[in-house]
């Protein structure tokens, strides 16, 4: 009975969409196909992880449908990658699938959505709701969907958003035989979870924003899994030391600061967290500084540092324990949109340092060129990117976008 | 408000002077900022605007390339207006939009909304006189022209093609600018700027602006459907076009702000 009557309400959401005149409608598909290479500069660590270049082809499309000069509007948004080397990066996501309701100072989301929290750029520390899909780049930027229902009151003393979030998603890993993961693995078939309620258990997050003339001023709260896991060393079925990944609960507090001067945007992200075994701090702050029309061309030079605390020092299970980043944004401002990214992370405990650079333009109107390397250096024992200290890489991609 | 009573009081006090037989003395920095404080009357008024912009860039060797975007105005009582850009063309950039609230004095506010990440930044706004996405616009081109971001000078009256037009110098007040000063010709019925020539810091021709295939709305304003700048030093031009320009849409501060940067498209 059920599914007959969910069918009758597509067919009559069709209709309707169907029927609309044409002038309070506006849809539209667009996206992209990527193609990748990654080649390593040395042969893996482990004998398990395949070498040579690895390929890999992704393909991300938006459906888009708006009403009422957008104040309701339907967003889908799948995402599909394979890869030649590791199976764990193959996926197929829903990044988006959410229905957005506009009523003056009142805004309701629901479905699977993306939120971003936070001003810092080597780091997104407070960027809490969304899971972090680390294969698809060891950066960390790319987010899974994360289901959701969203509420935003916007008032003069800023927008207040709340948050309820029913399902909570894994963080990907990078499988046996692919490259840039922990040895051992992470066997995320097999994660454990704190609540008994596992990933079904239902998270909270209110947020306040707001901007104060030159201050940009977020604060937030969280209250349930949290999206970092641990790991527990342990064996797999077949008796191979595996690392399962453990998602503990959690209630979080955190800032996000971004001061704006001329060419200076001074940051600032924090965040307390508790757990039934811990209770720390971290931050990421510093400042941006752009140059505009460098020696007298068009071209902008943007650059960065930021410095990385954790007040679980050594110990915090995150590579940005006590660490400091400097990097440069080169911006051609050219038809073709050309930038070249530059920076490294530096560590003055085990003076381990990593380094990247990226750097992108246009061709044609519809093609896209970036190339990233990433490279590793004096990587100290102690480190956790030691097990990736022969994974350097340069990757070459190539996007059509429609 | 008071703005607007003093923009009034010049007005009054411009059309008074002109009424002056002519041995009055007026020099011609205060006819200039006459004119100005005229052509800027006009226009008040026209509460939001919404527009389809498509832009056409081209290199020296004639290779072009378009950019699509739509743009909302807000006009700001007082102050300087709020804009809302979306891009649609390319295709890469699709989704990214811009936020921006000009201000008559003081650097403007920035934000860019980031479509991939779904991020808002706000970004330093100090780069006026850099080009807007890769053209031969420079930010301070587009942003919303004040009589308060200028000082004046009347240069003459001449007929182009037996129409006839005031003439005028003005002269950014901002230092971070990167003109030394700007001609502007006026059509002096309509009140309307026809051109614009743009002088680097180092007084040089730098590029010239003109505006084309002017239309009015609501029996009152007037906007080009066509903007050609053309950059005598490089060579490149920029050639834009636009279309479906629409008033009254009832827009309030509520469309410019973060939450609308994050959902327009």
């Amino acid at each position: 009975m059920k599914t007959i009557f969910e069918a009758k309400k597509v067919w009559w959401l069709l209709g309707l969409l169907s029927a609309a005149p044409a002038t309070i409608l506006a849809s539209e598909w667009s996206g992209y196909l990527t193609a990748e290479i990654r080649a390593f500069e040395r042969s893996p660590l482990d004998g398990e992880q395949k070498g040579g270049a690895s390929a890999a082809a992704i393909f991300e499309s938006e459906f888009y449908q708006e009403w009422n000069d957008g104040d309701q509007a339907l967003e889908f948004t799948p995402y599909f990658r394979i890869d030649s080397h590791d199976e764990e990066r193959d996926l197929i996501d829903i990044r988006e699938l959410s229905y957005l309701h506009v009523h003056e100072d009142w805004e309701f989301r629901v479905g699977i959505s993306k939120v971003f929290w936070g001003v810092a750029e080597s780091q997104h520390l407070v960027d809490t709701i969304n899971q972090t899909d680390l294969v698809a780049n060891p950066d960390g930027e790319d987010k899974l969907g994360q289901p959701m229902a969203q509420a935003v009151y916007v008032s003069r003393y800023g927008d207040f958003s709340a948050f309820v979030l029913p399902y909570f998603r894994e963080r990907t890993f990078p499988g046996r035989e692919g490259r840039l993961r922990s040895i051992p693995w992470v066997d995320t078939d097999n994660p454990i979870y704190e609540s008994s309620d596992e990933d079904a258990h239902v998270d909270f997050a209110f947020r306040w924003f707001n901007v104060i003339g030159d201050f940009d001023i977020g604060l937030h709260y969280f209250r349930g899994t949290s999206r970092d896991p641990g790991f527990i060393p342990e064996g797999d079925s077949s008796g191979r030391a595996v690392l399962r990944p453990y998602y503990q609960q959690m209630d979080q507090v955190g800032l996000d600061l971004q001061y704006t001067k001329e060419g200076w945007l001074w940051k600032l992200e924090a965040l307390g967290r508790e757990t039934s075994t811990d209770r720390y701090s971290a931050m990421v702050g510093g400042f941006e500084y752009t140059i505009y029309g460098l020696f007298g061309s068009s071209m902008d030079l943007g650059l960065l540092t930021e410095v990385h605390l954790d007040s679980r020092g050594l110990a915090a299970p995150t590579p940005f324990n006590r660490d400091v980043f400097a990097g440069g944004r080169l911006t051609w401002n050219d038809d073709a949109d050309t930038s070249l990214i530059a920076g490294a992370f530096y560590d003055p405990d085990s003076g381990s340092t990593l380094g990247r650079v990226e750097w992108e333009r246009r061709l044609k109107n519809s093609y896209k060129l970036e190339i990233e390397a990433q490279k590793l250096t004096n990587i100290d024992p102690r480190d956790l990117f030691f097990s990736l200290r022969r994974d350097s890489f340069l990757q070459i991609a190539i996007s059509r976008y429609y | 408000m008071n703005d607007k009573i003093s923009k009034t009081l010049a007005f009054k006090l411009g059309a008074l002077l002109a009424a002056m037989p002519l041995t009055a003395n007026i020099t011609p920095e205060q006819r200039g900022l006459e004119i100005a404080v005229e052509v800027d009357l006009r226009d008040t008024g026209f509460g939001d605007t919404k527009a389809e912009m498509e832009m056409i860039l081209a290199n020296r060797h004639g290779e072009k390339s378009q950019r699509q975007m739509a743009m909302r105005t807000l006009e700001v009582e007082g102050d300087g207006d709020k804009t809302l850009i979306t891009f649609d063309q390319p295709r890469d950039v699709k989704g990214t939009a811009f936020l921006s609230f000009t201000h008559k004095e003081g650097p403007d506010d920035q934000w860019l909304y980031l479509p991939a990440l779904k991020r808002v930044k706000r970004i330093a706004s100090n780069n006026k006189s850099g080009p807007f996405v890769g053209s031969e616009f420079a930010y301070e081109d587009l942003s919303s022209q004040e009589v308060e971001k200028y000082t004046y000078k009347f240069i003459r009256d001449e007929e182009v093609d037996g129409a006839p037009f005031h003439v005028i110098e003005r002269y950014p007040v901002d230092r971070k600018s990167g003109y030394t000063r700007q001609v502007v010709w006026v059509d002096r019925n309509r009140y309307i700027v026809t051109q614009i020539d743009f002088y680097d810091r180092k007084d040089e021709l730098l590029k010239t602006l003109a505006f084309e295939d002017y239309q009015q709305y609501l029996d009152k304003f007037w906007r080009a459907d066509r903007m050609m700048m053309v950059n005598h030093q490089t060579g490149k031009q920029t050639e834009l076009l636009w279309s479906d320009y629409q008033f009254g849409n009832d827009y309030t501060s509520r469309d410019f702000d973060q939450r609308s940067l994050q959902n327009a498209r």
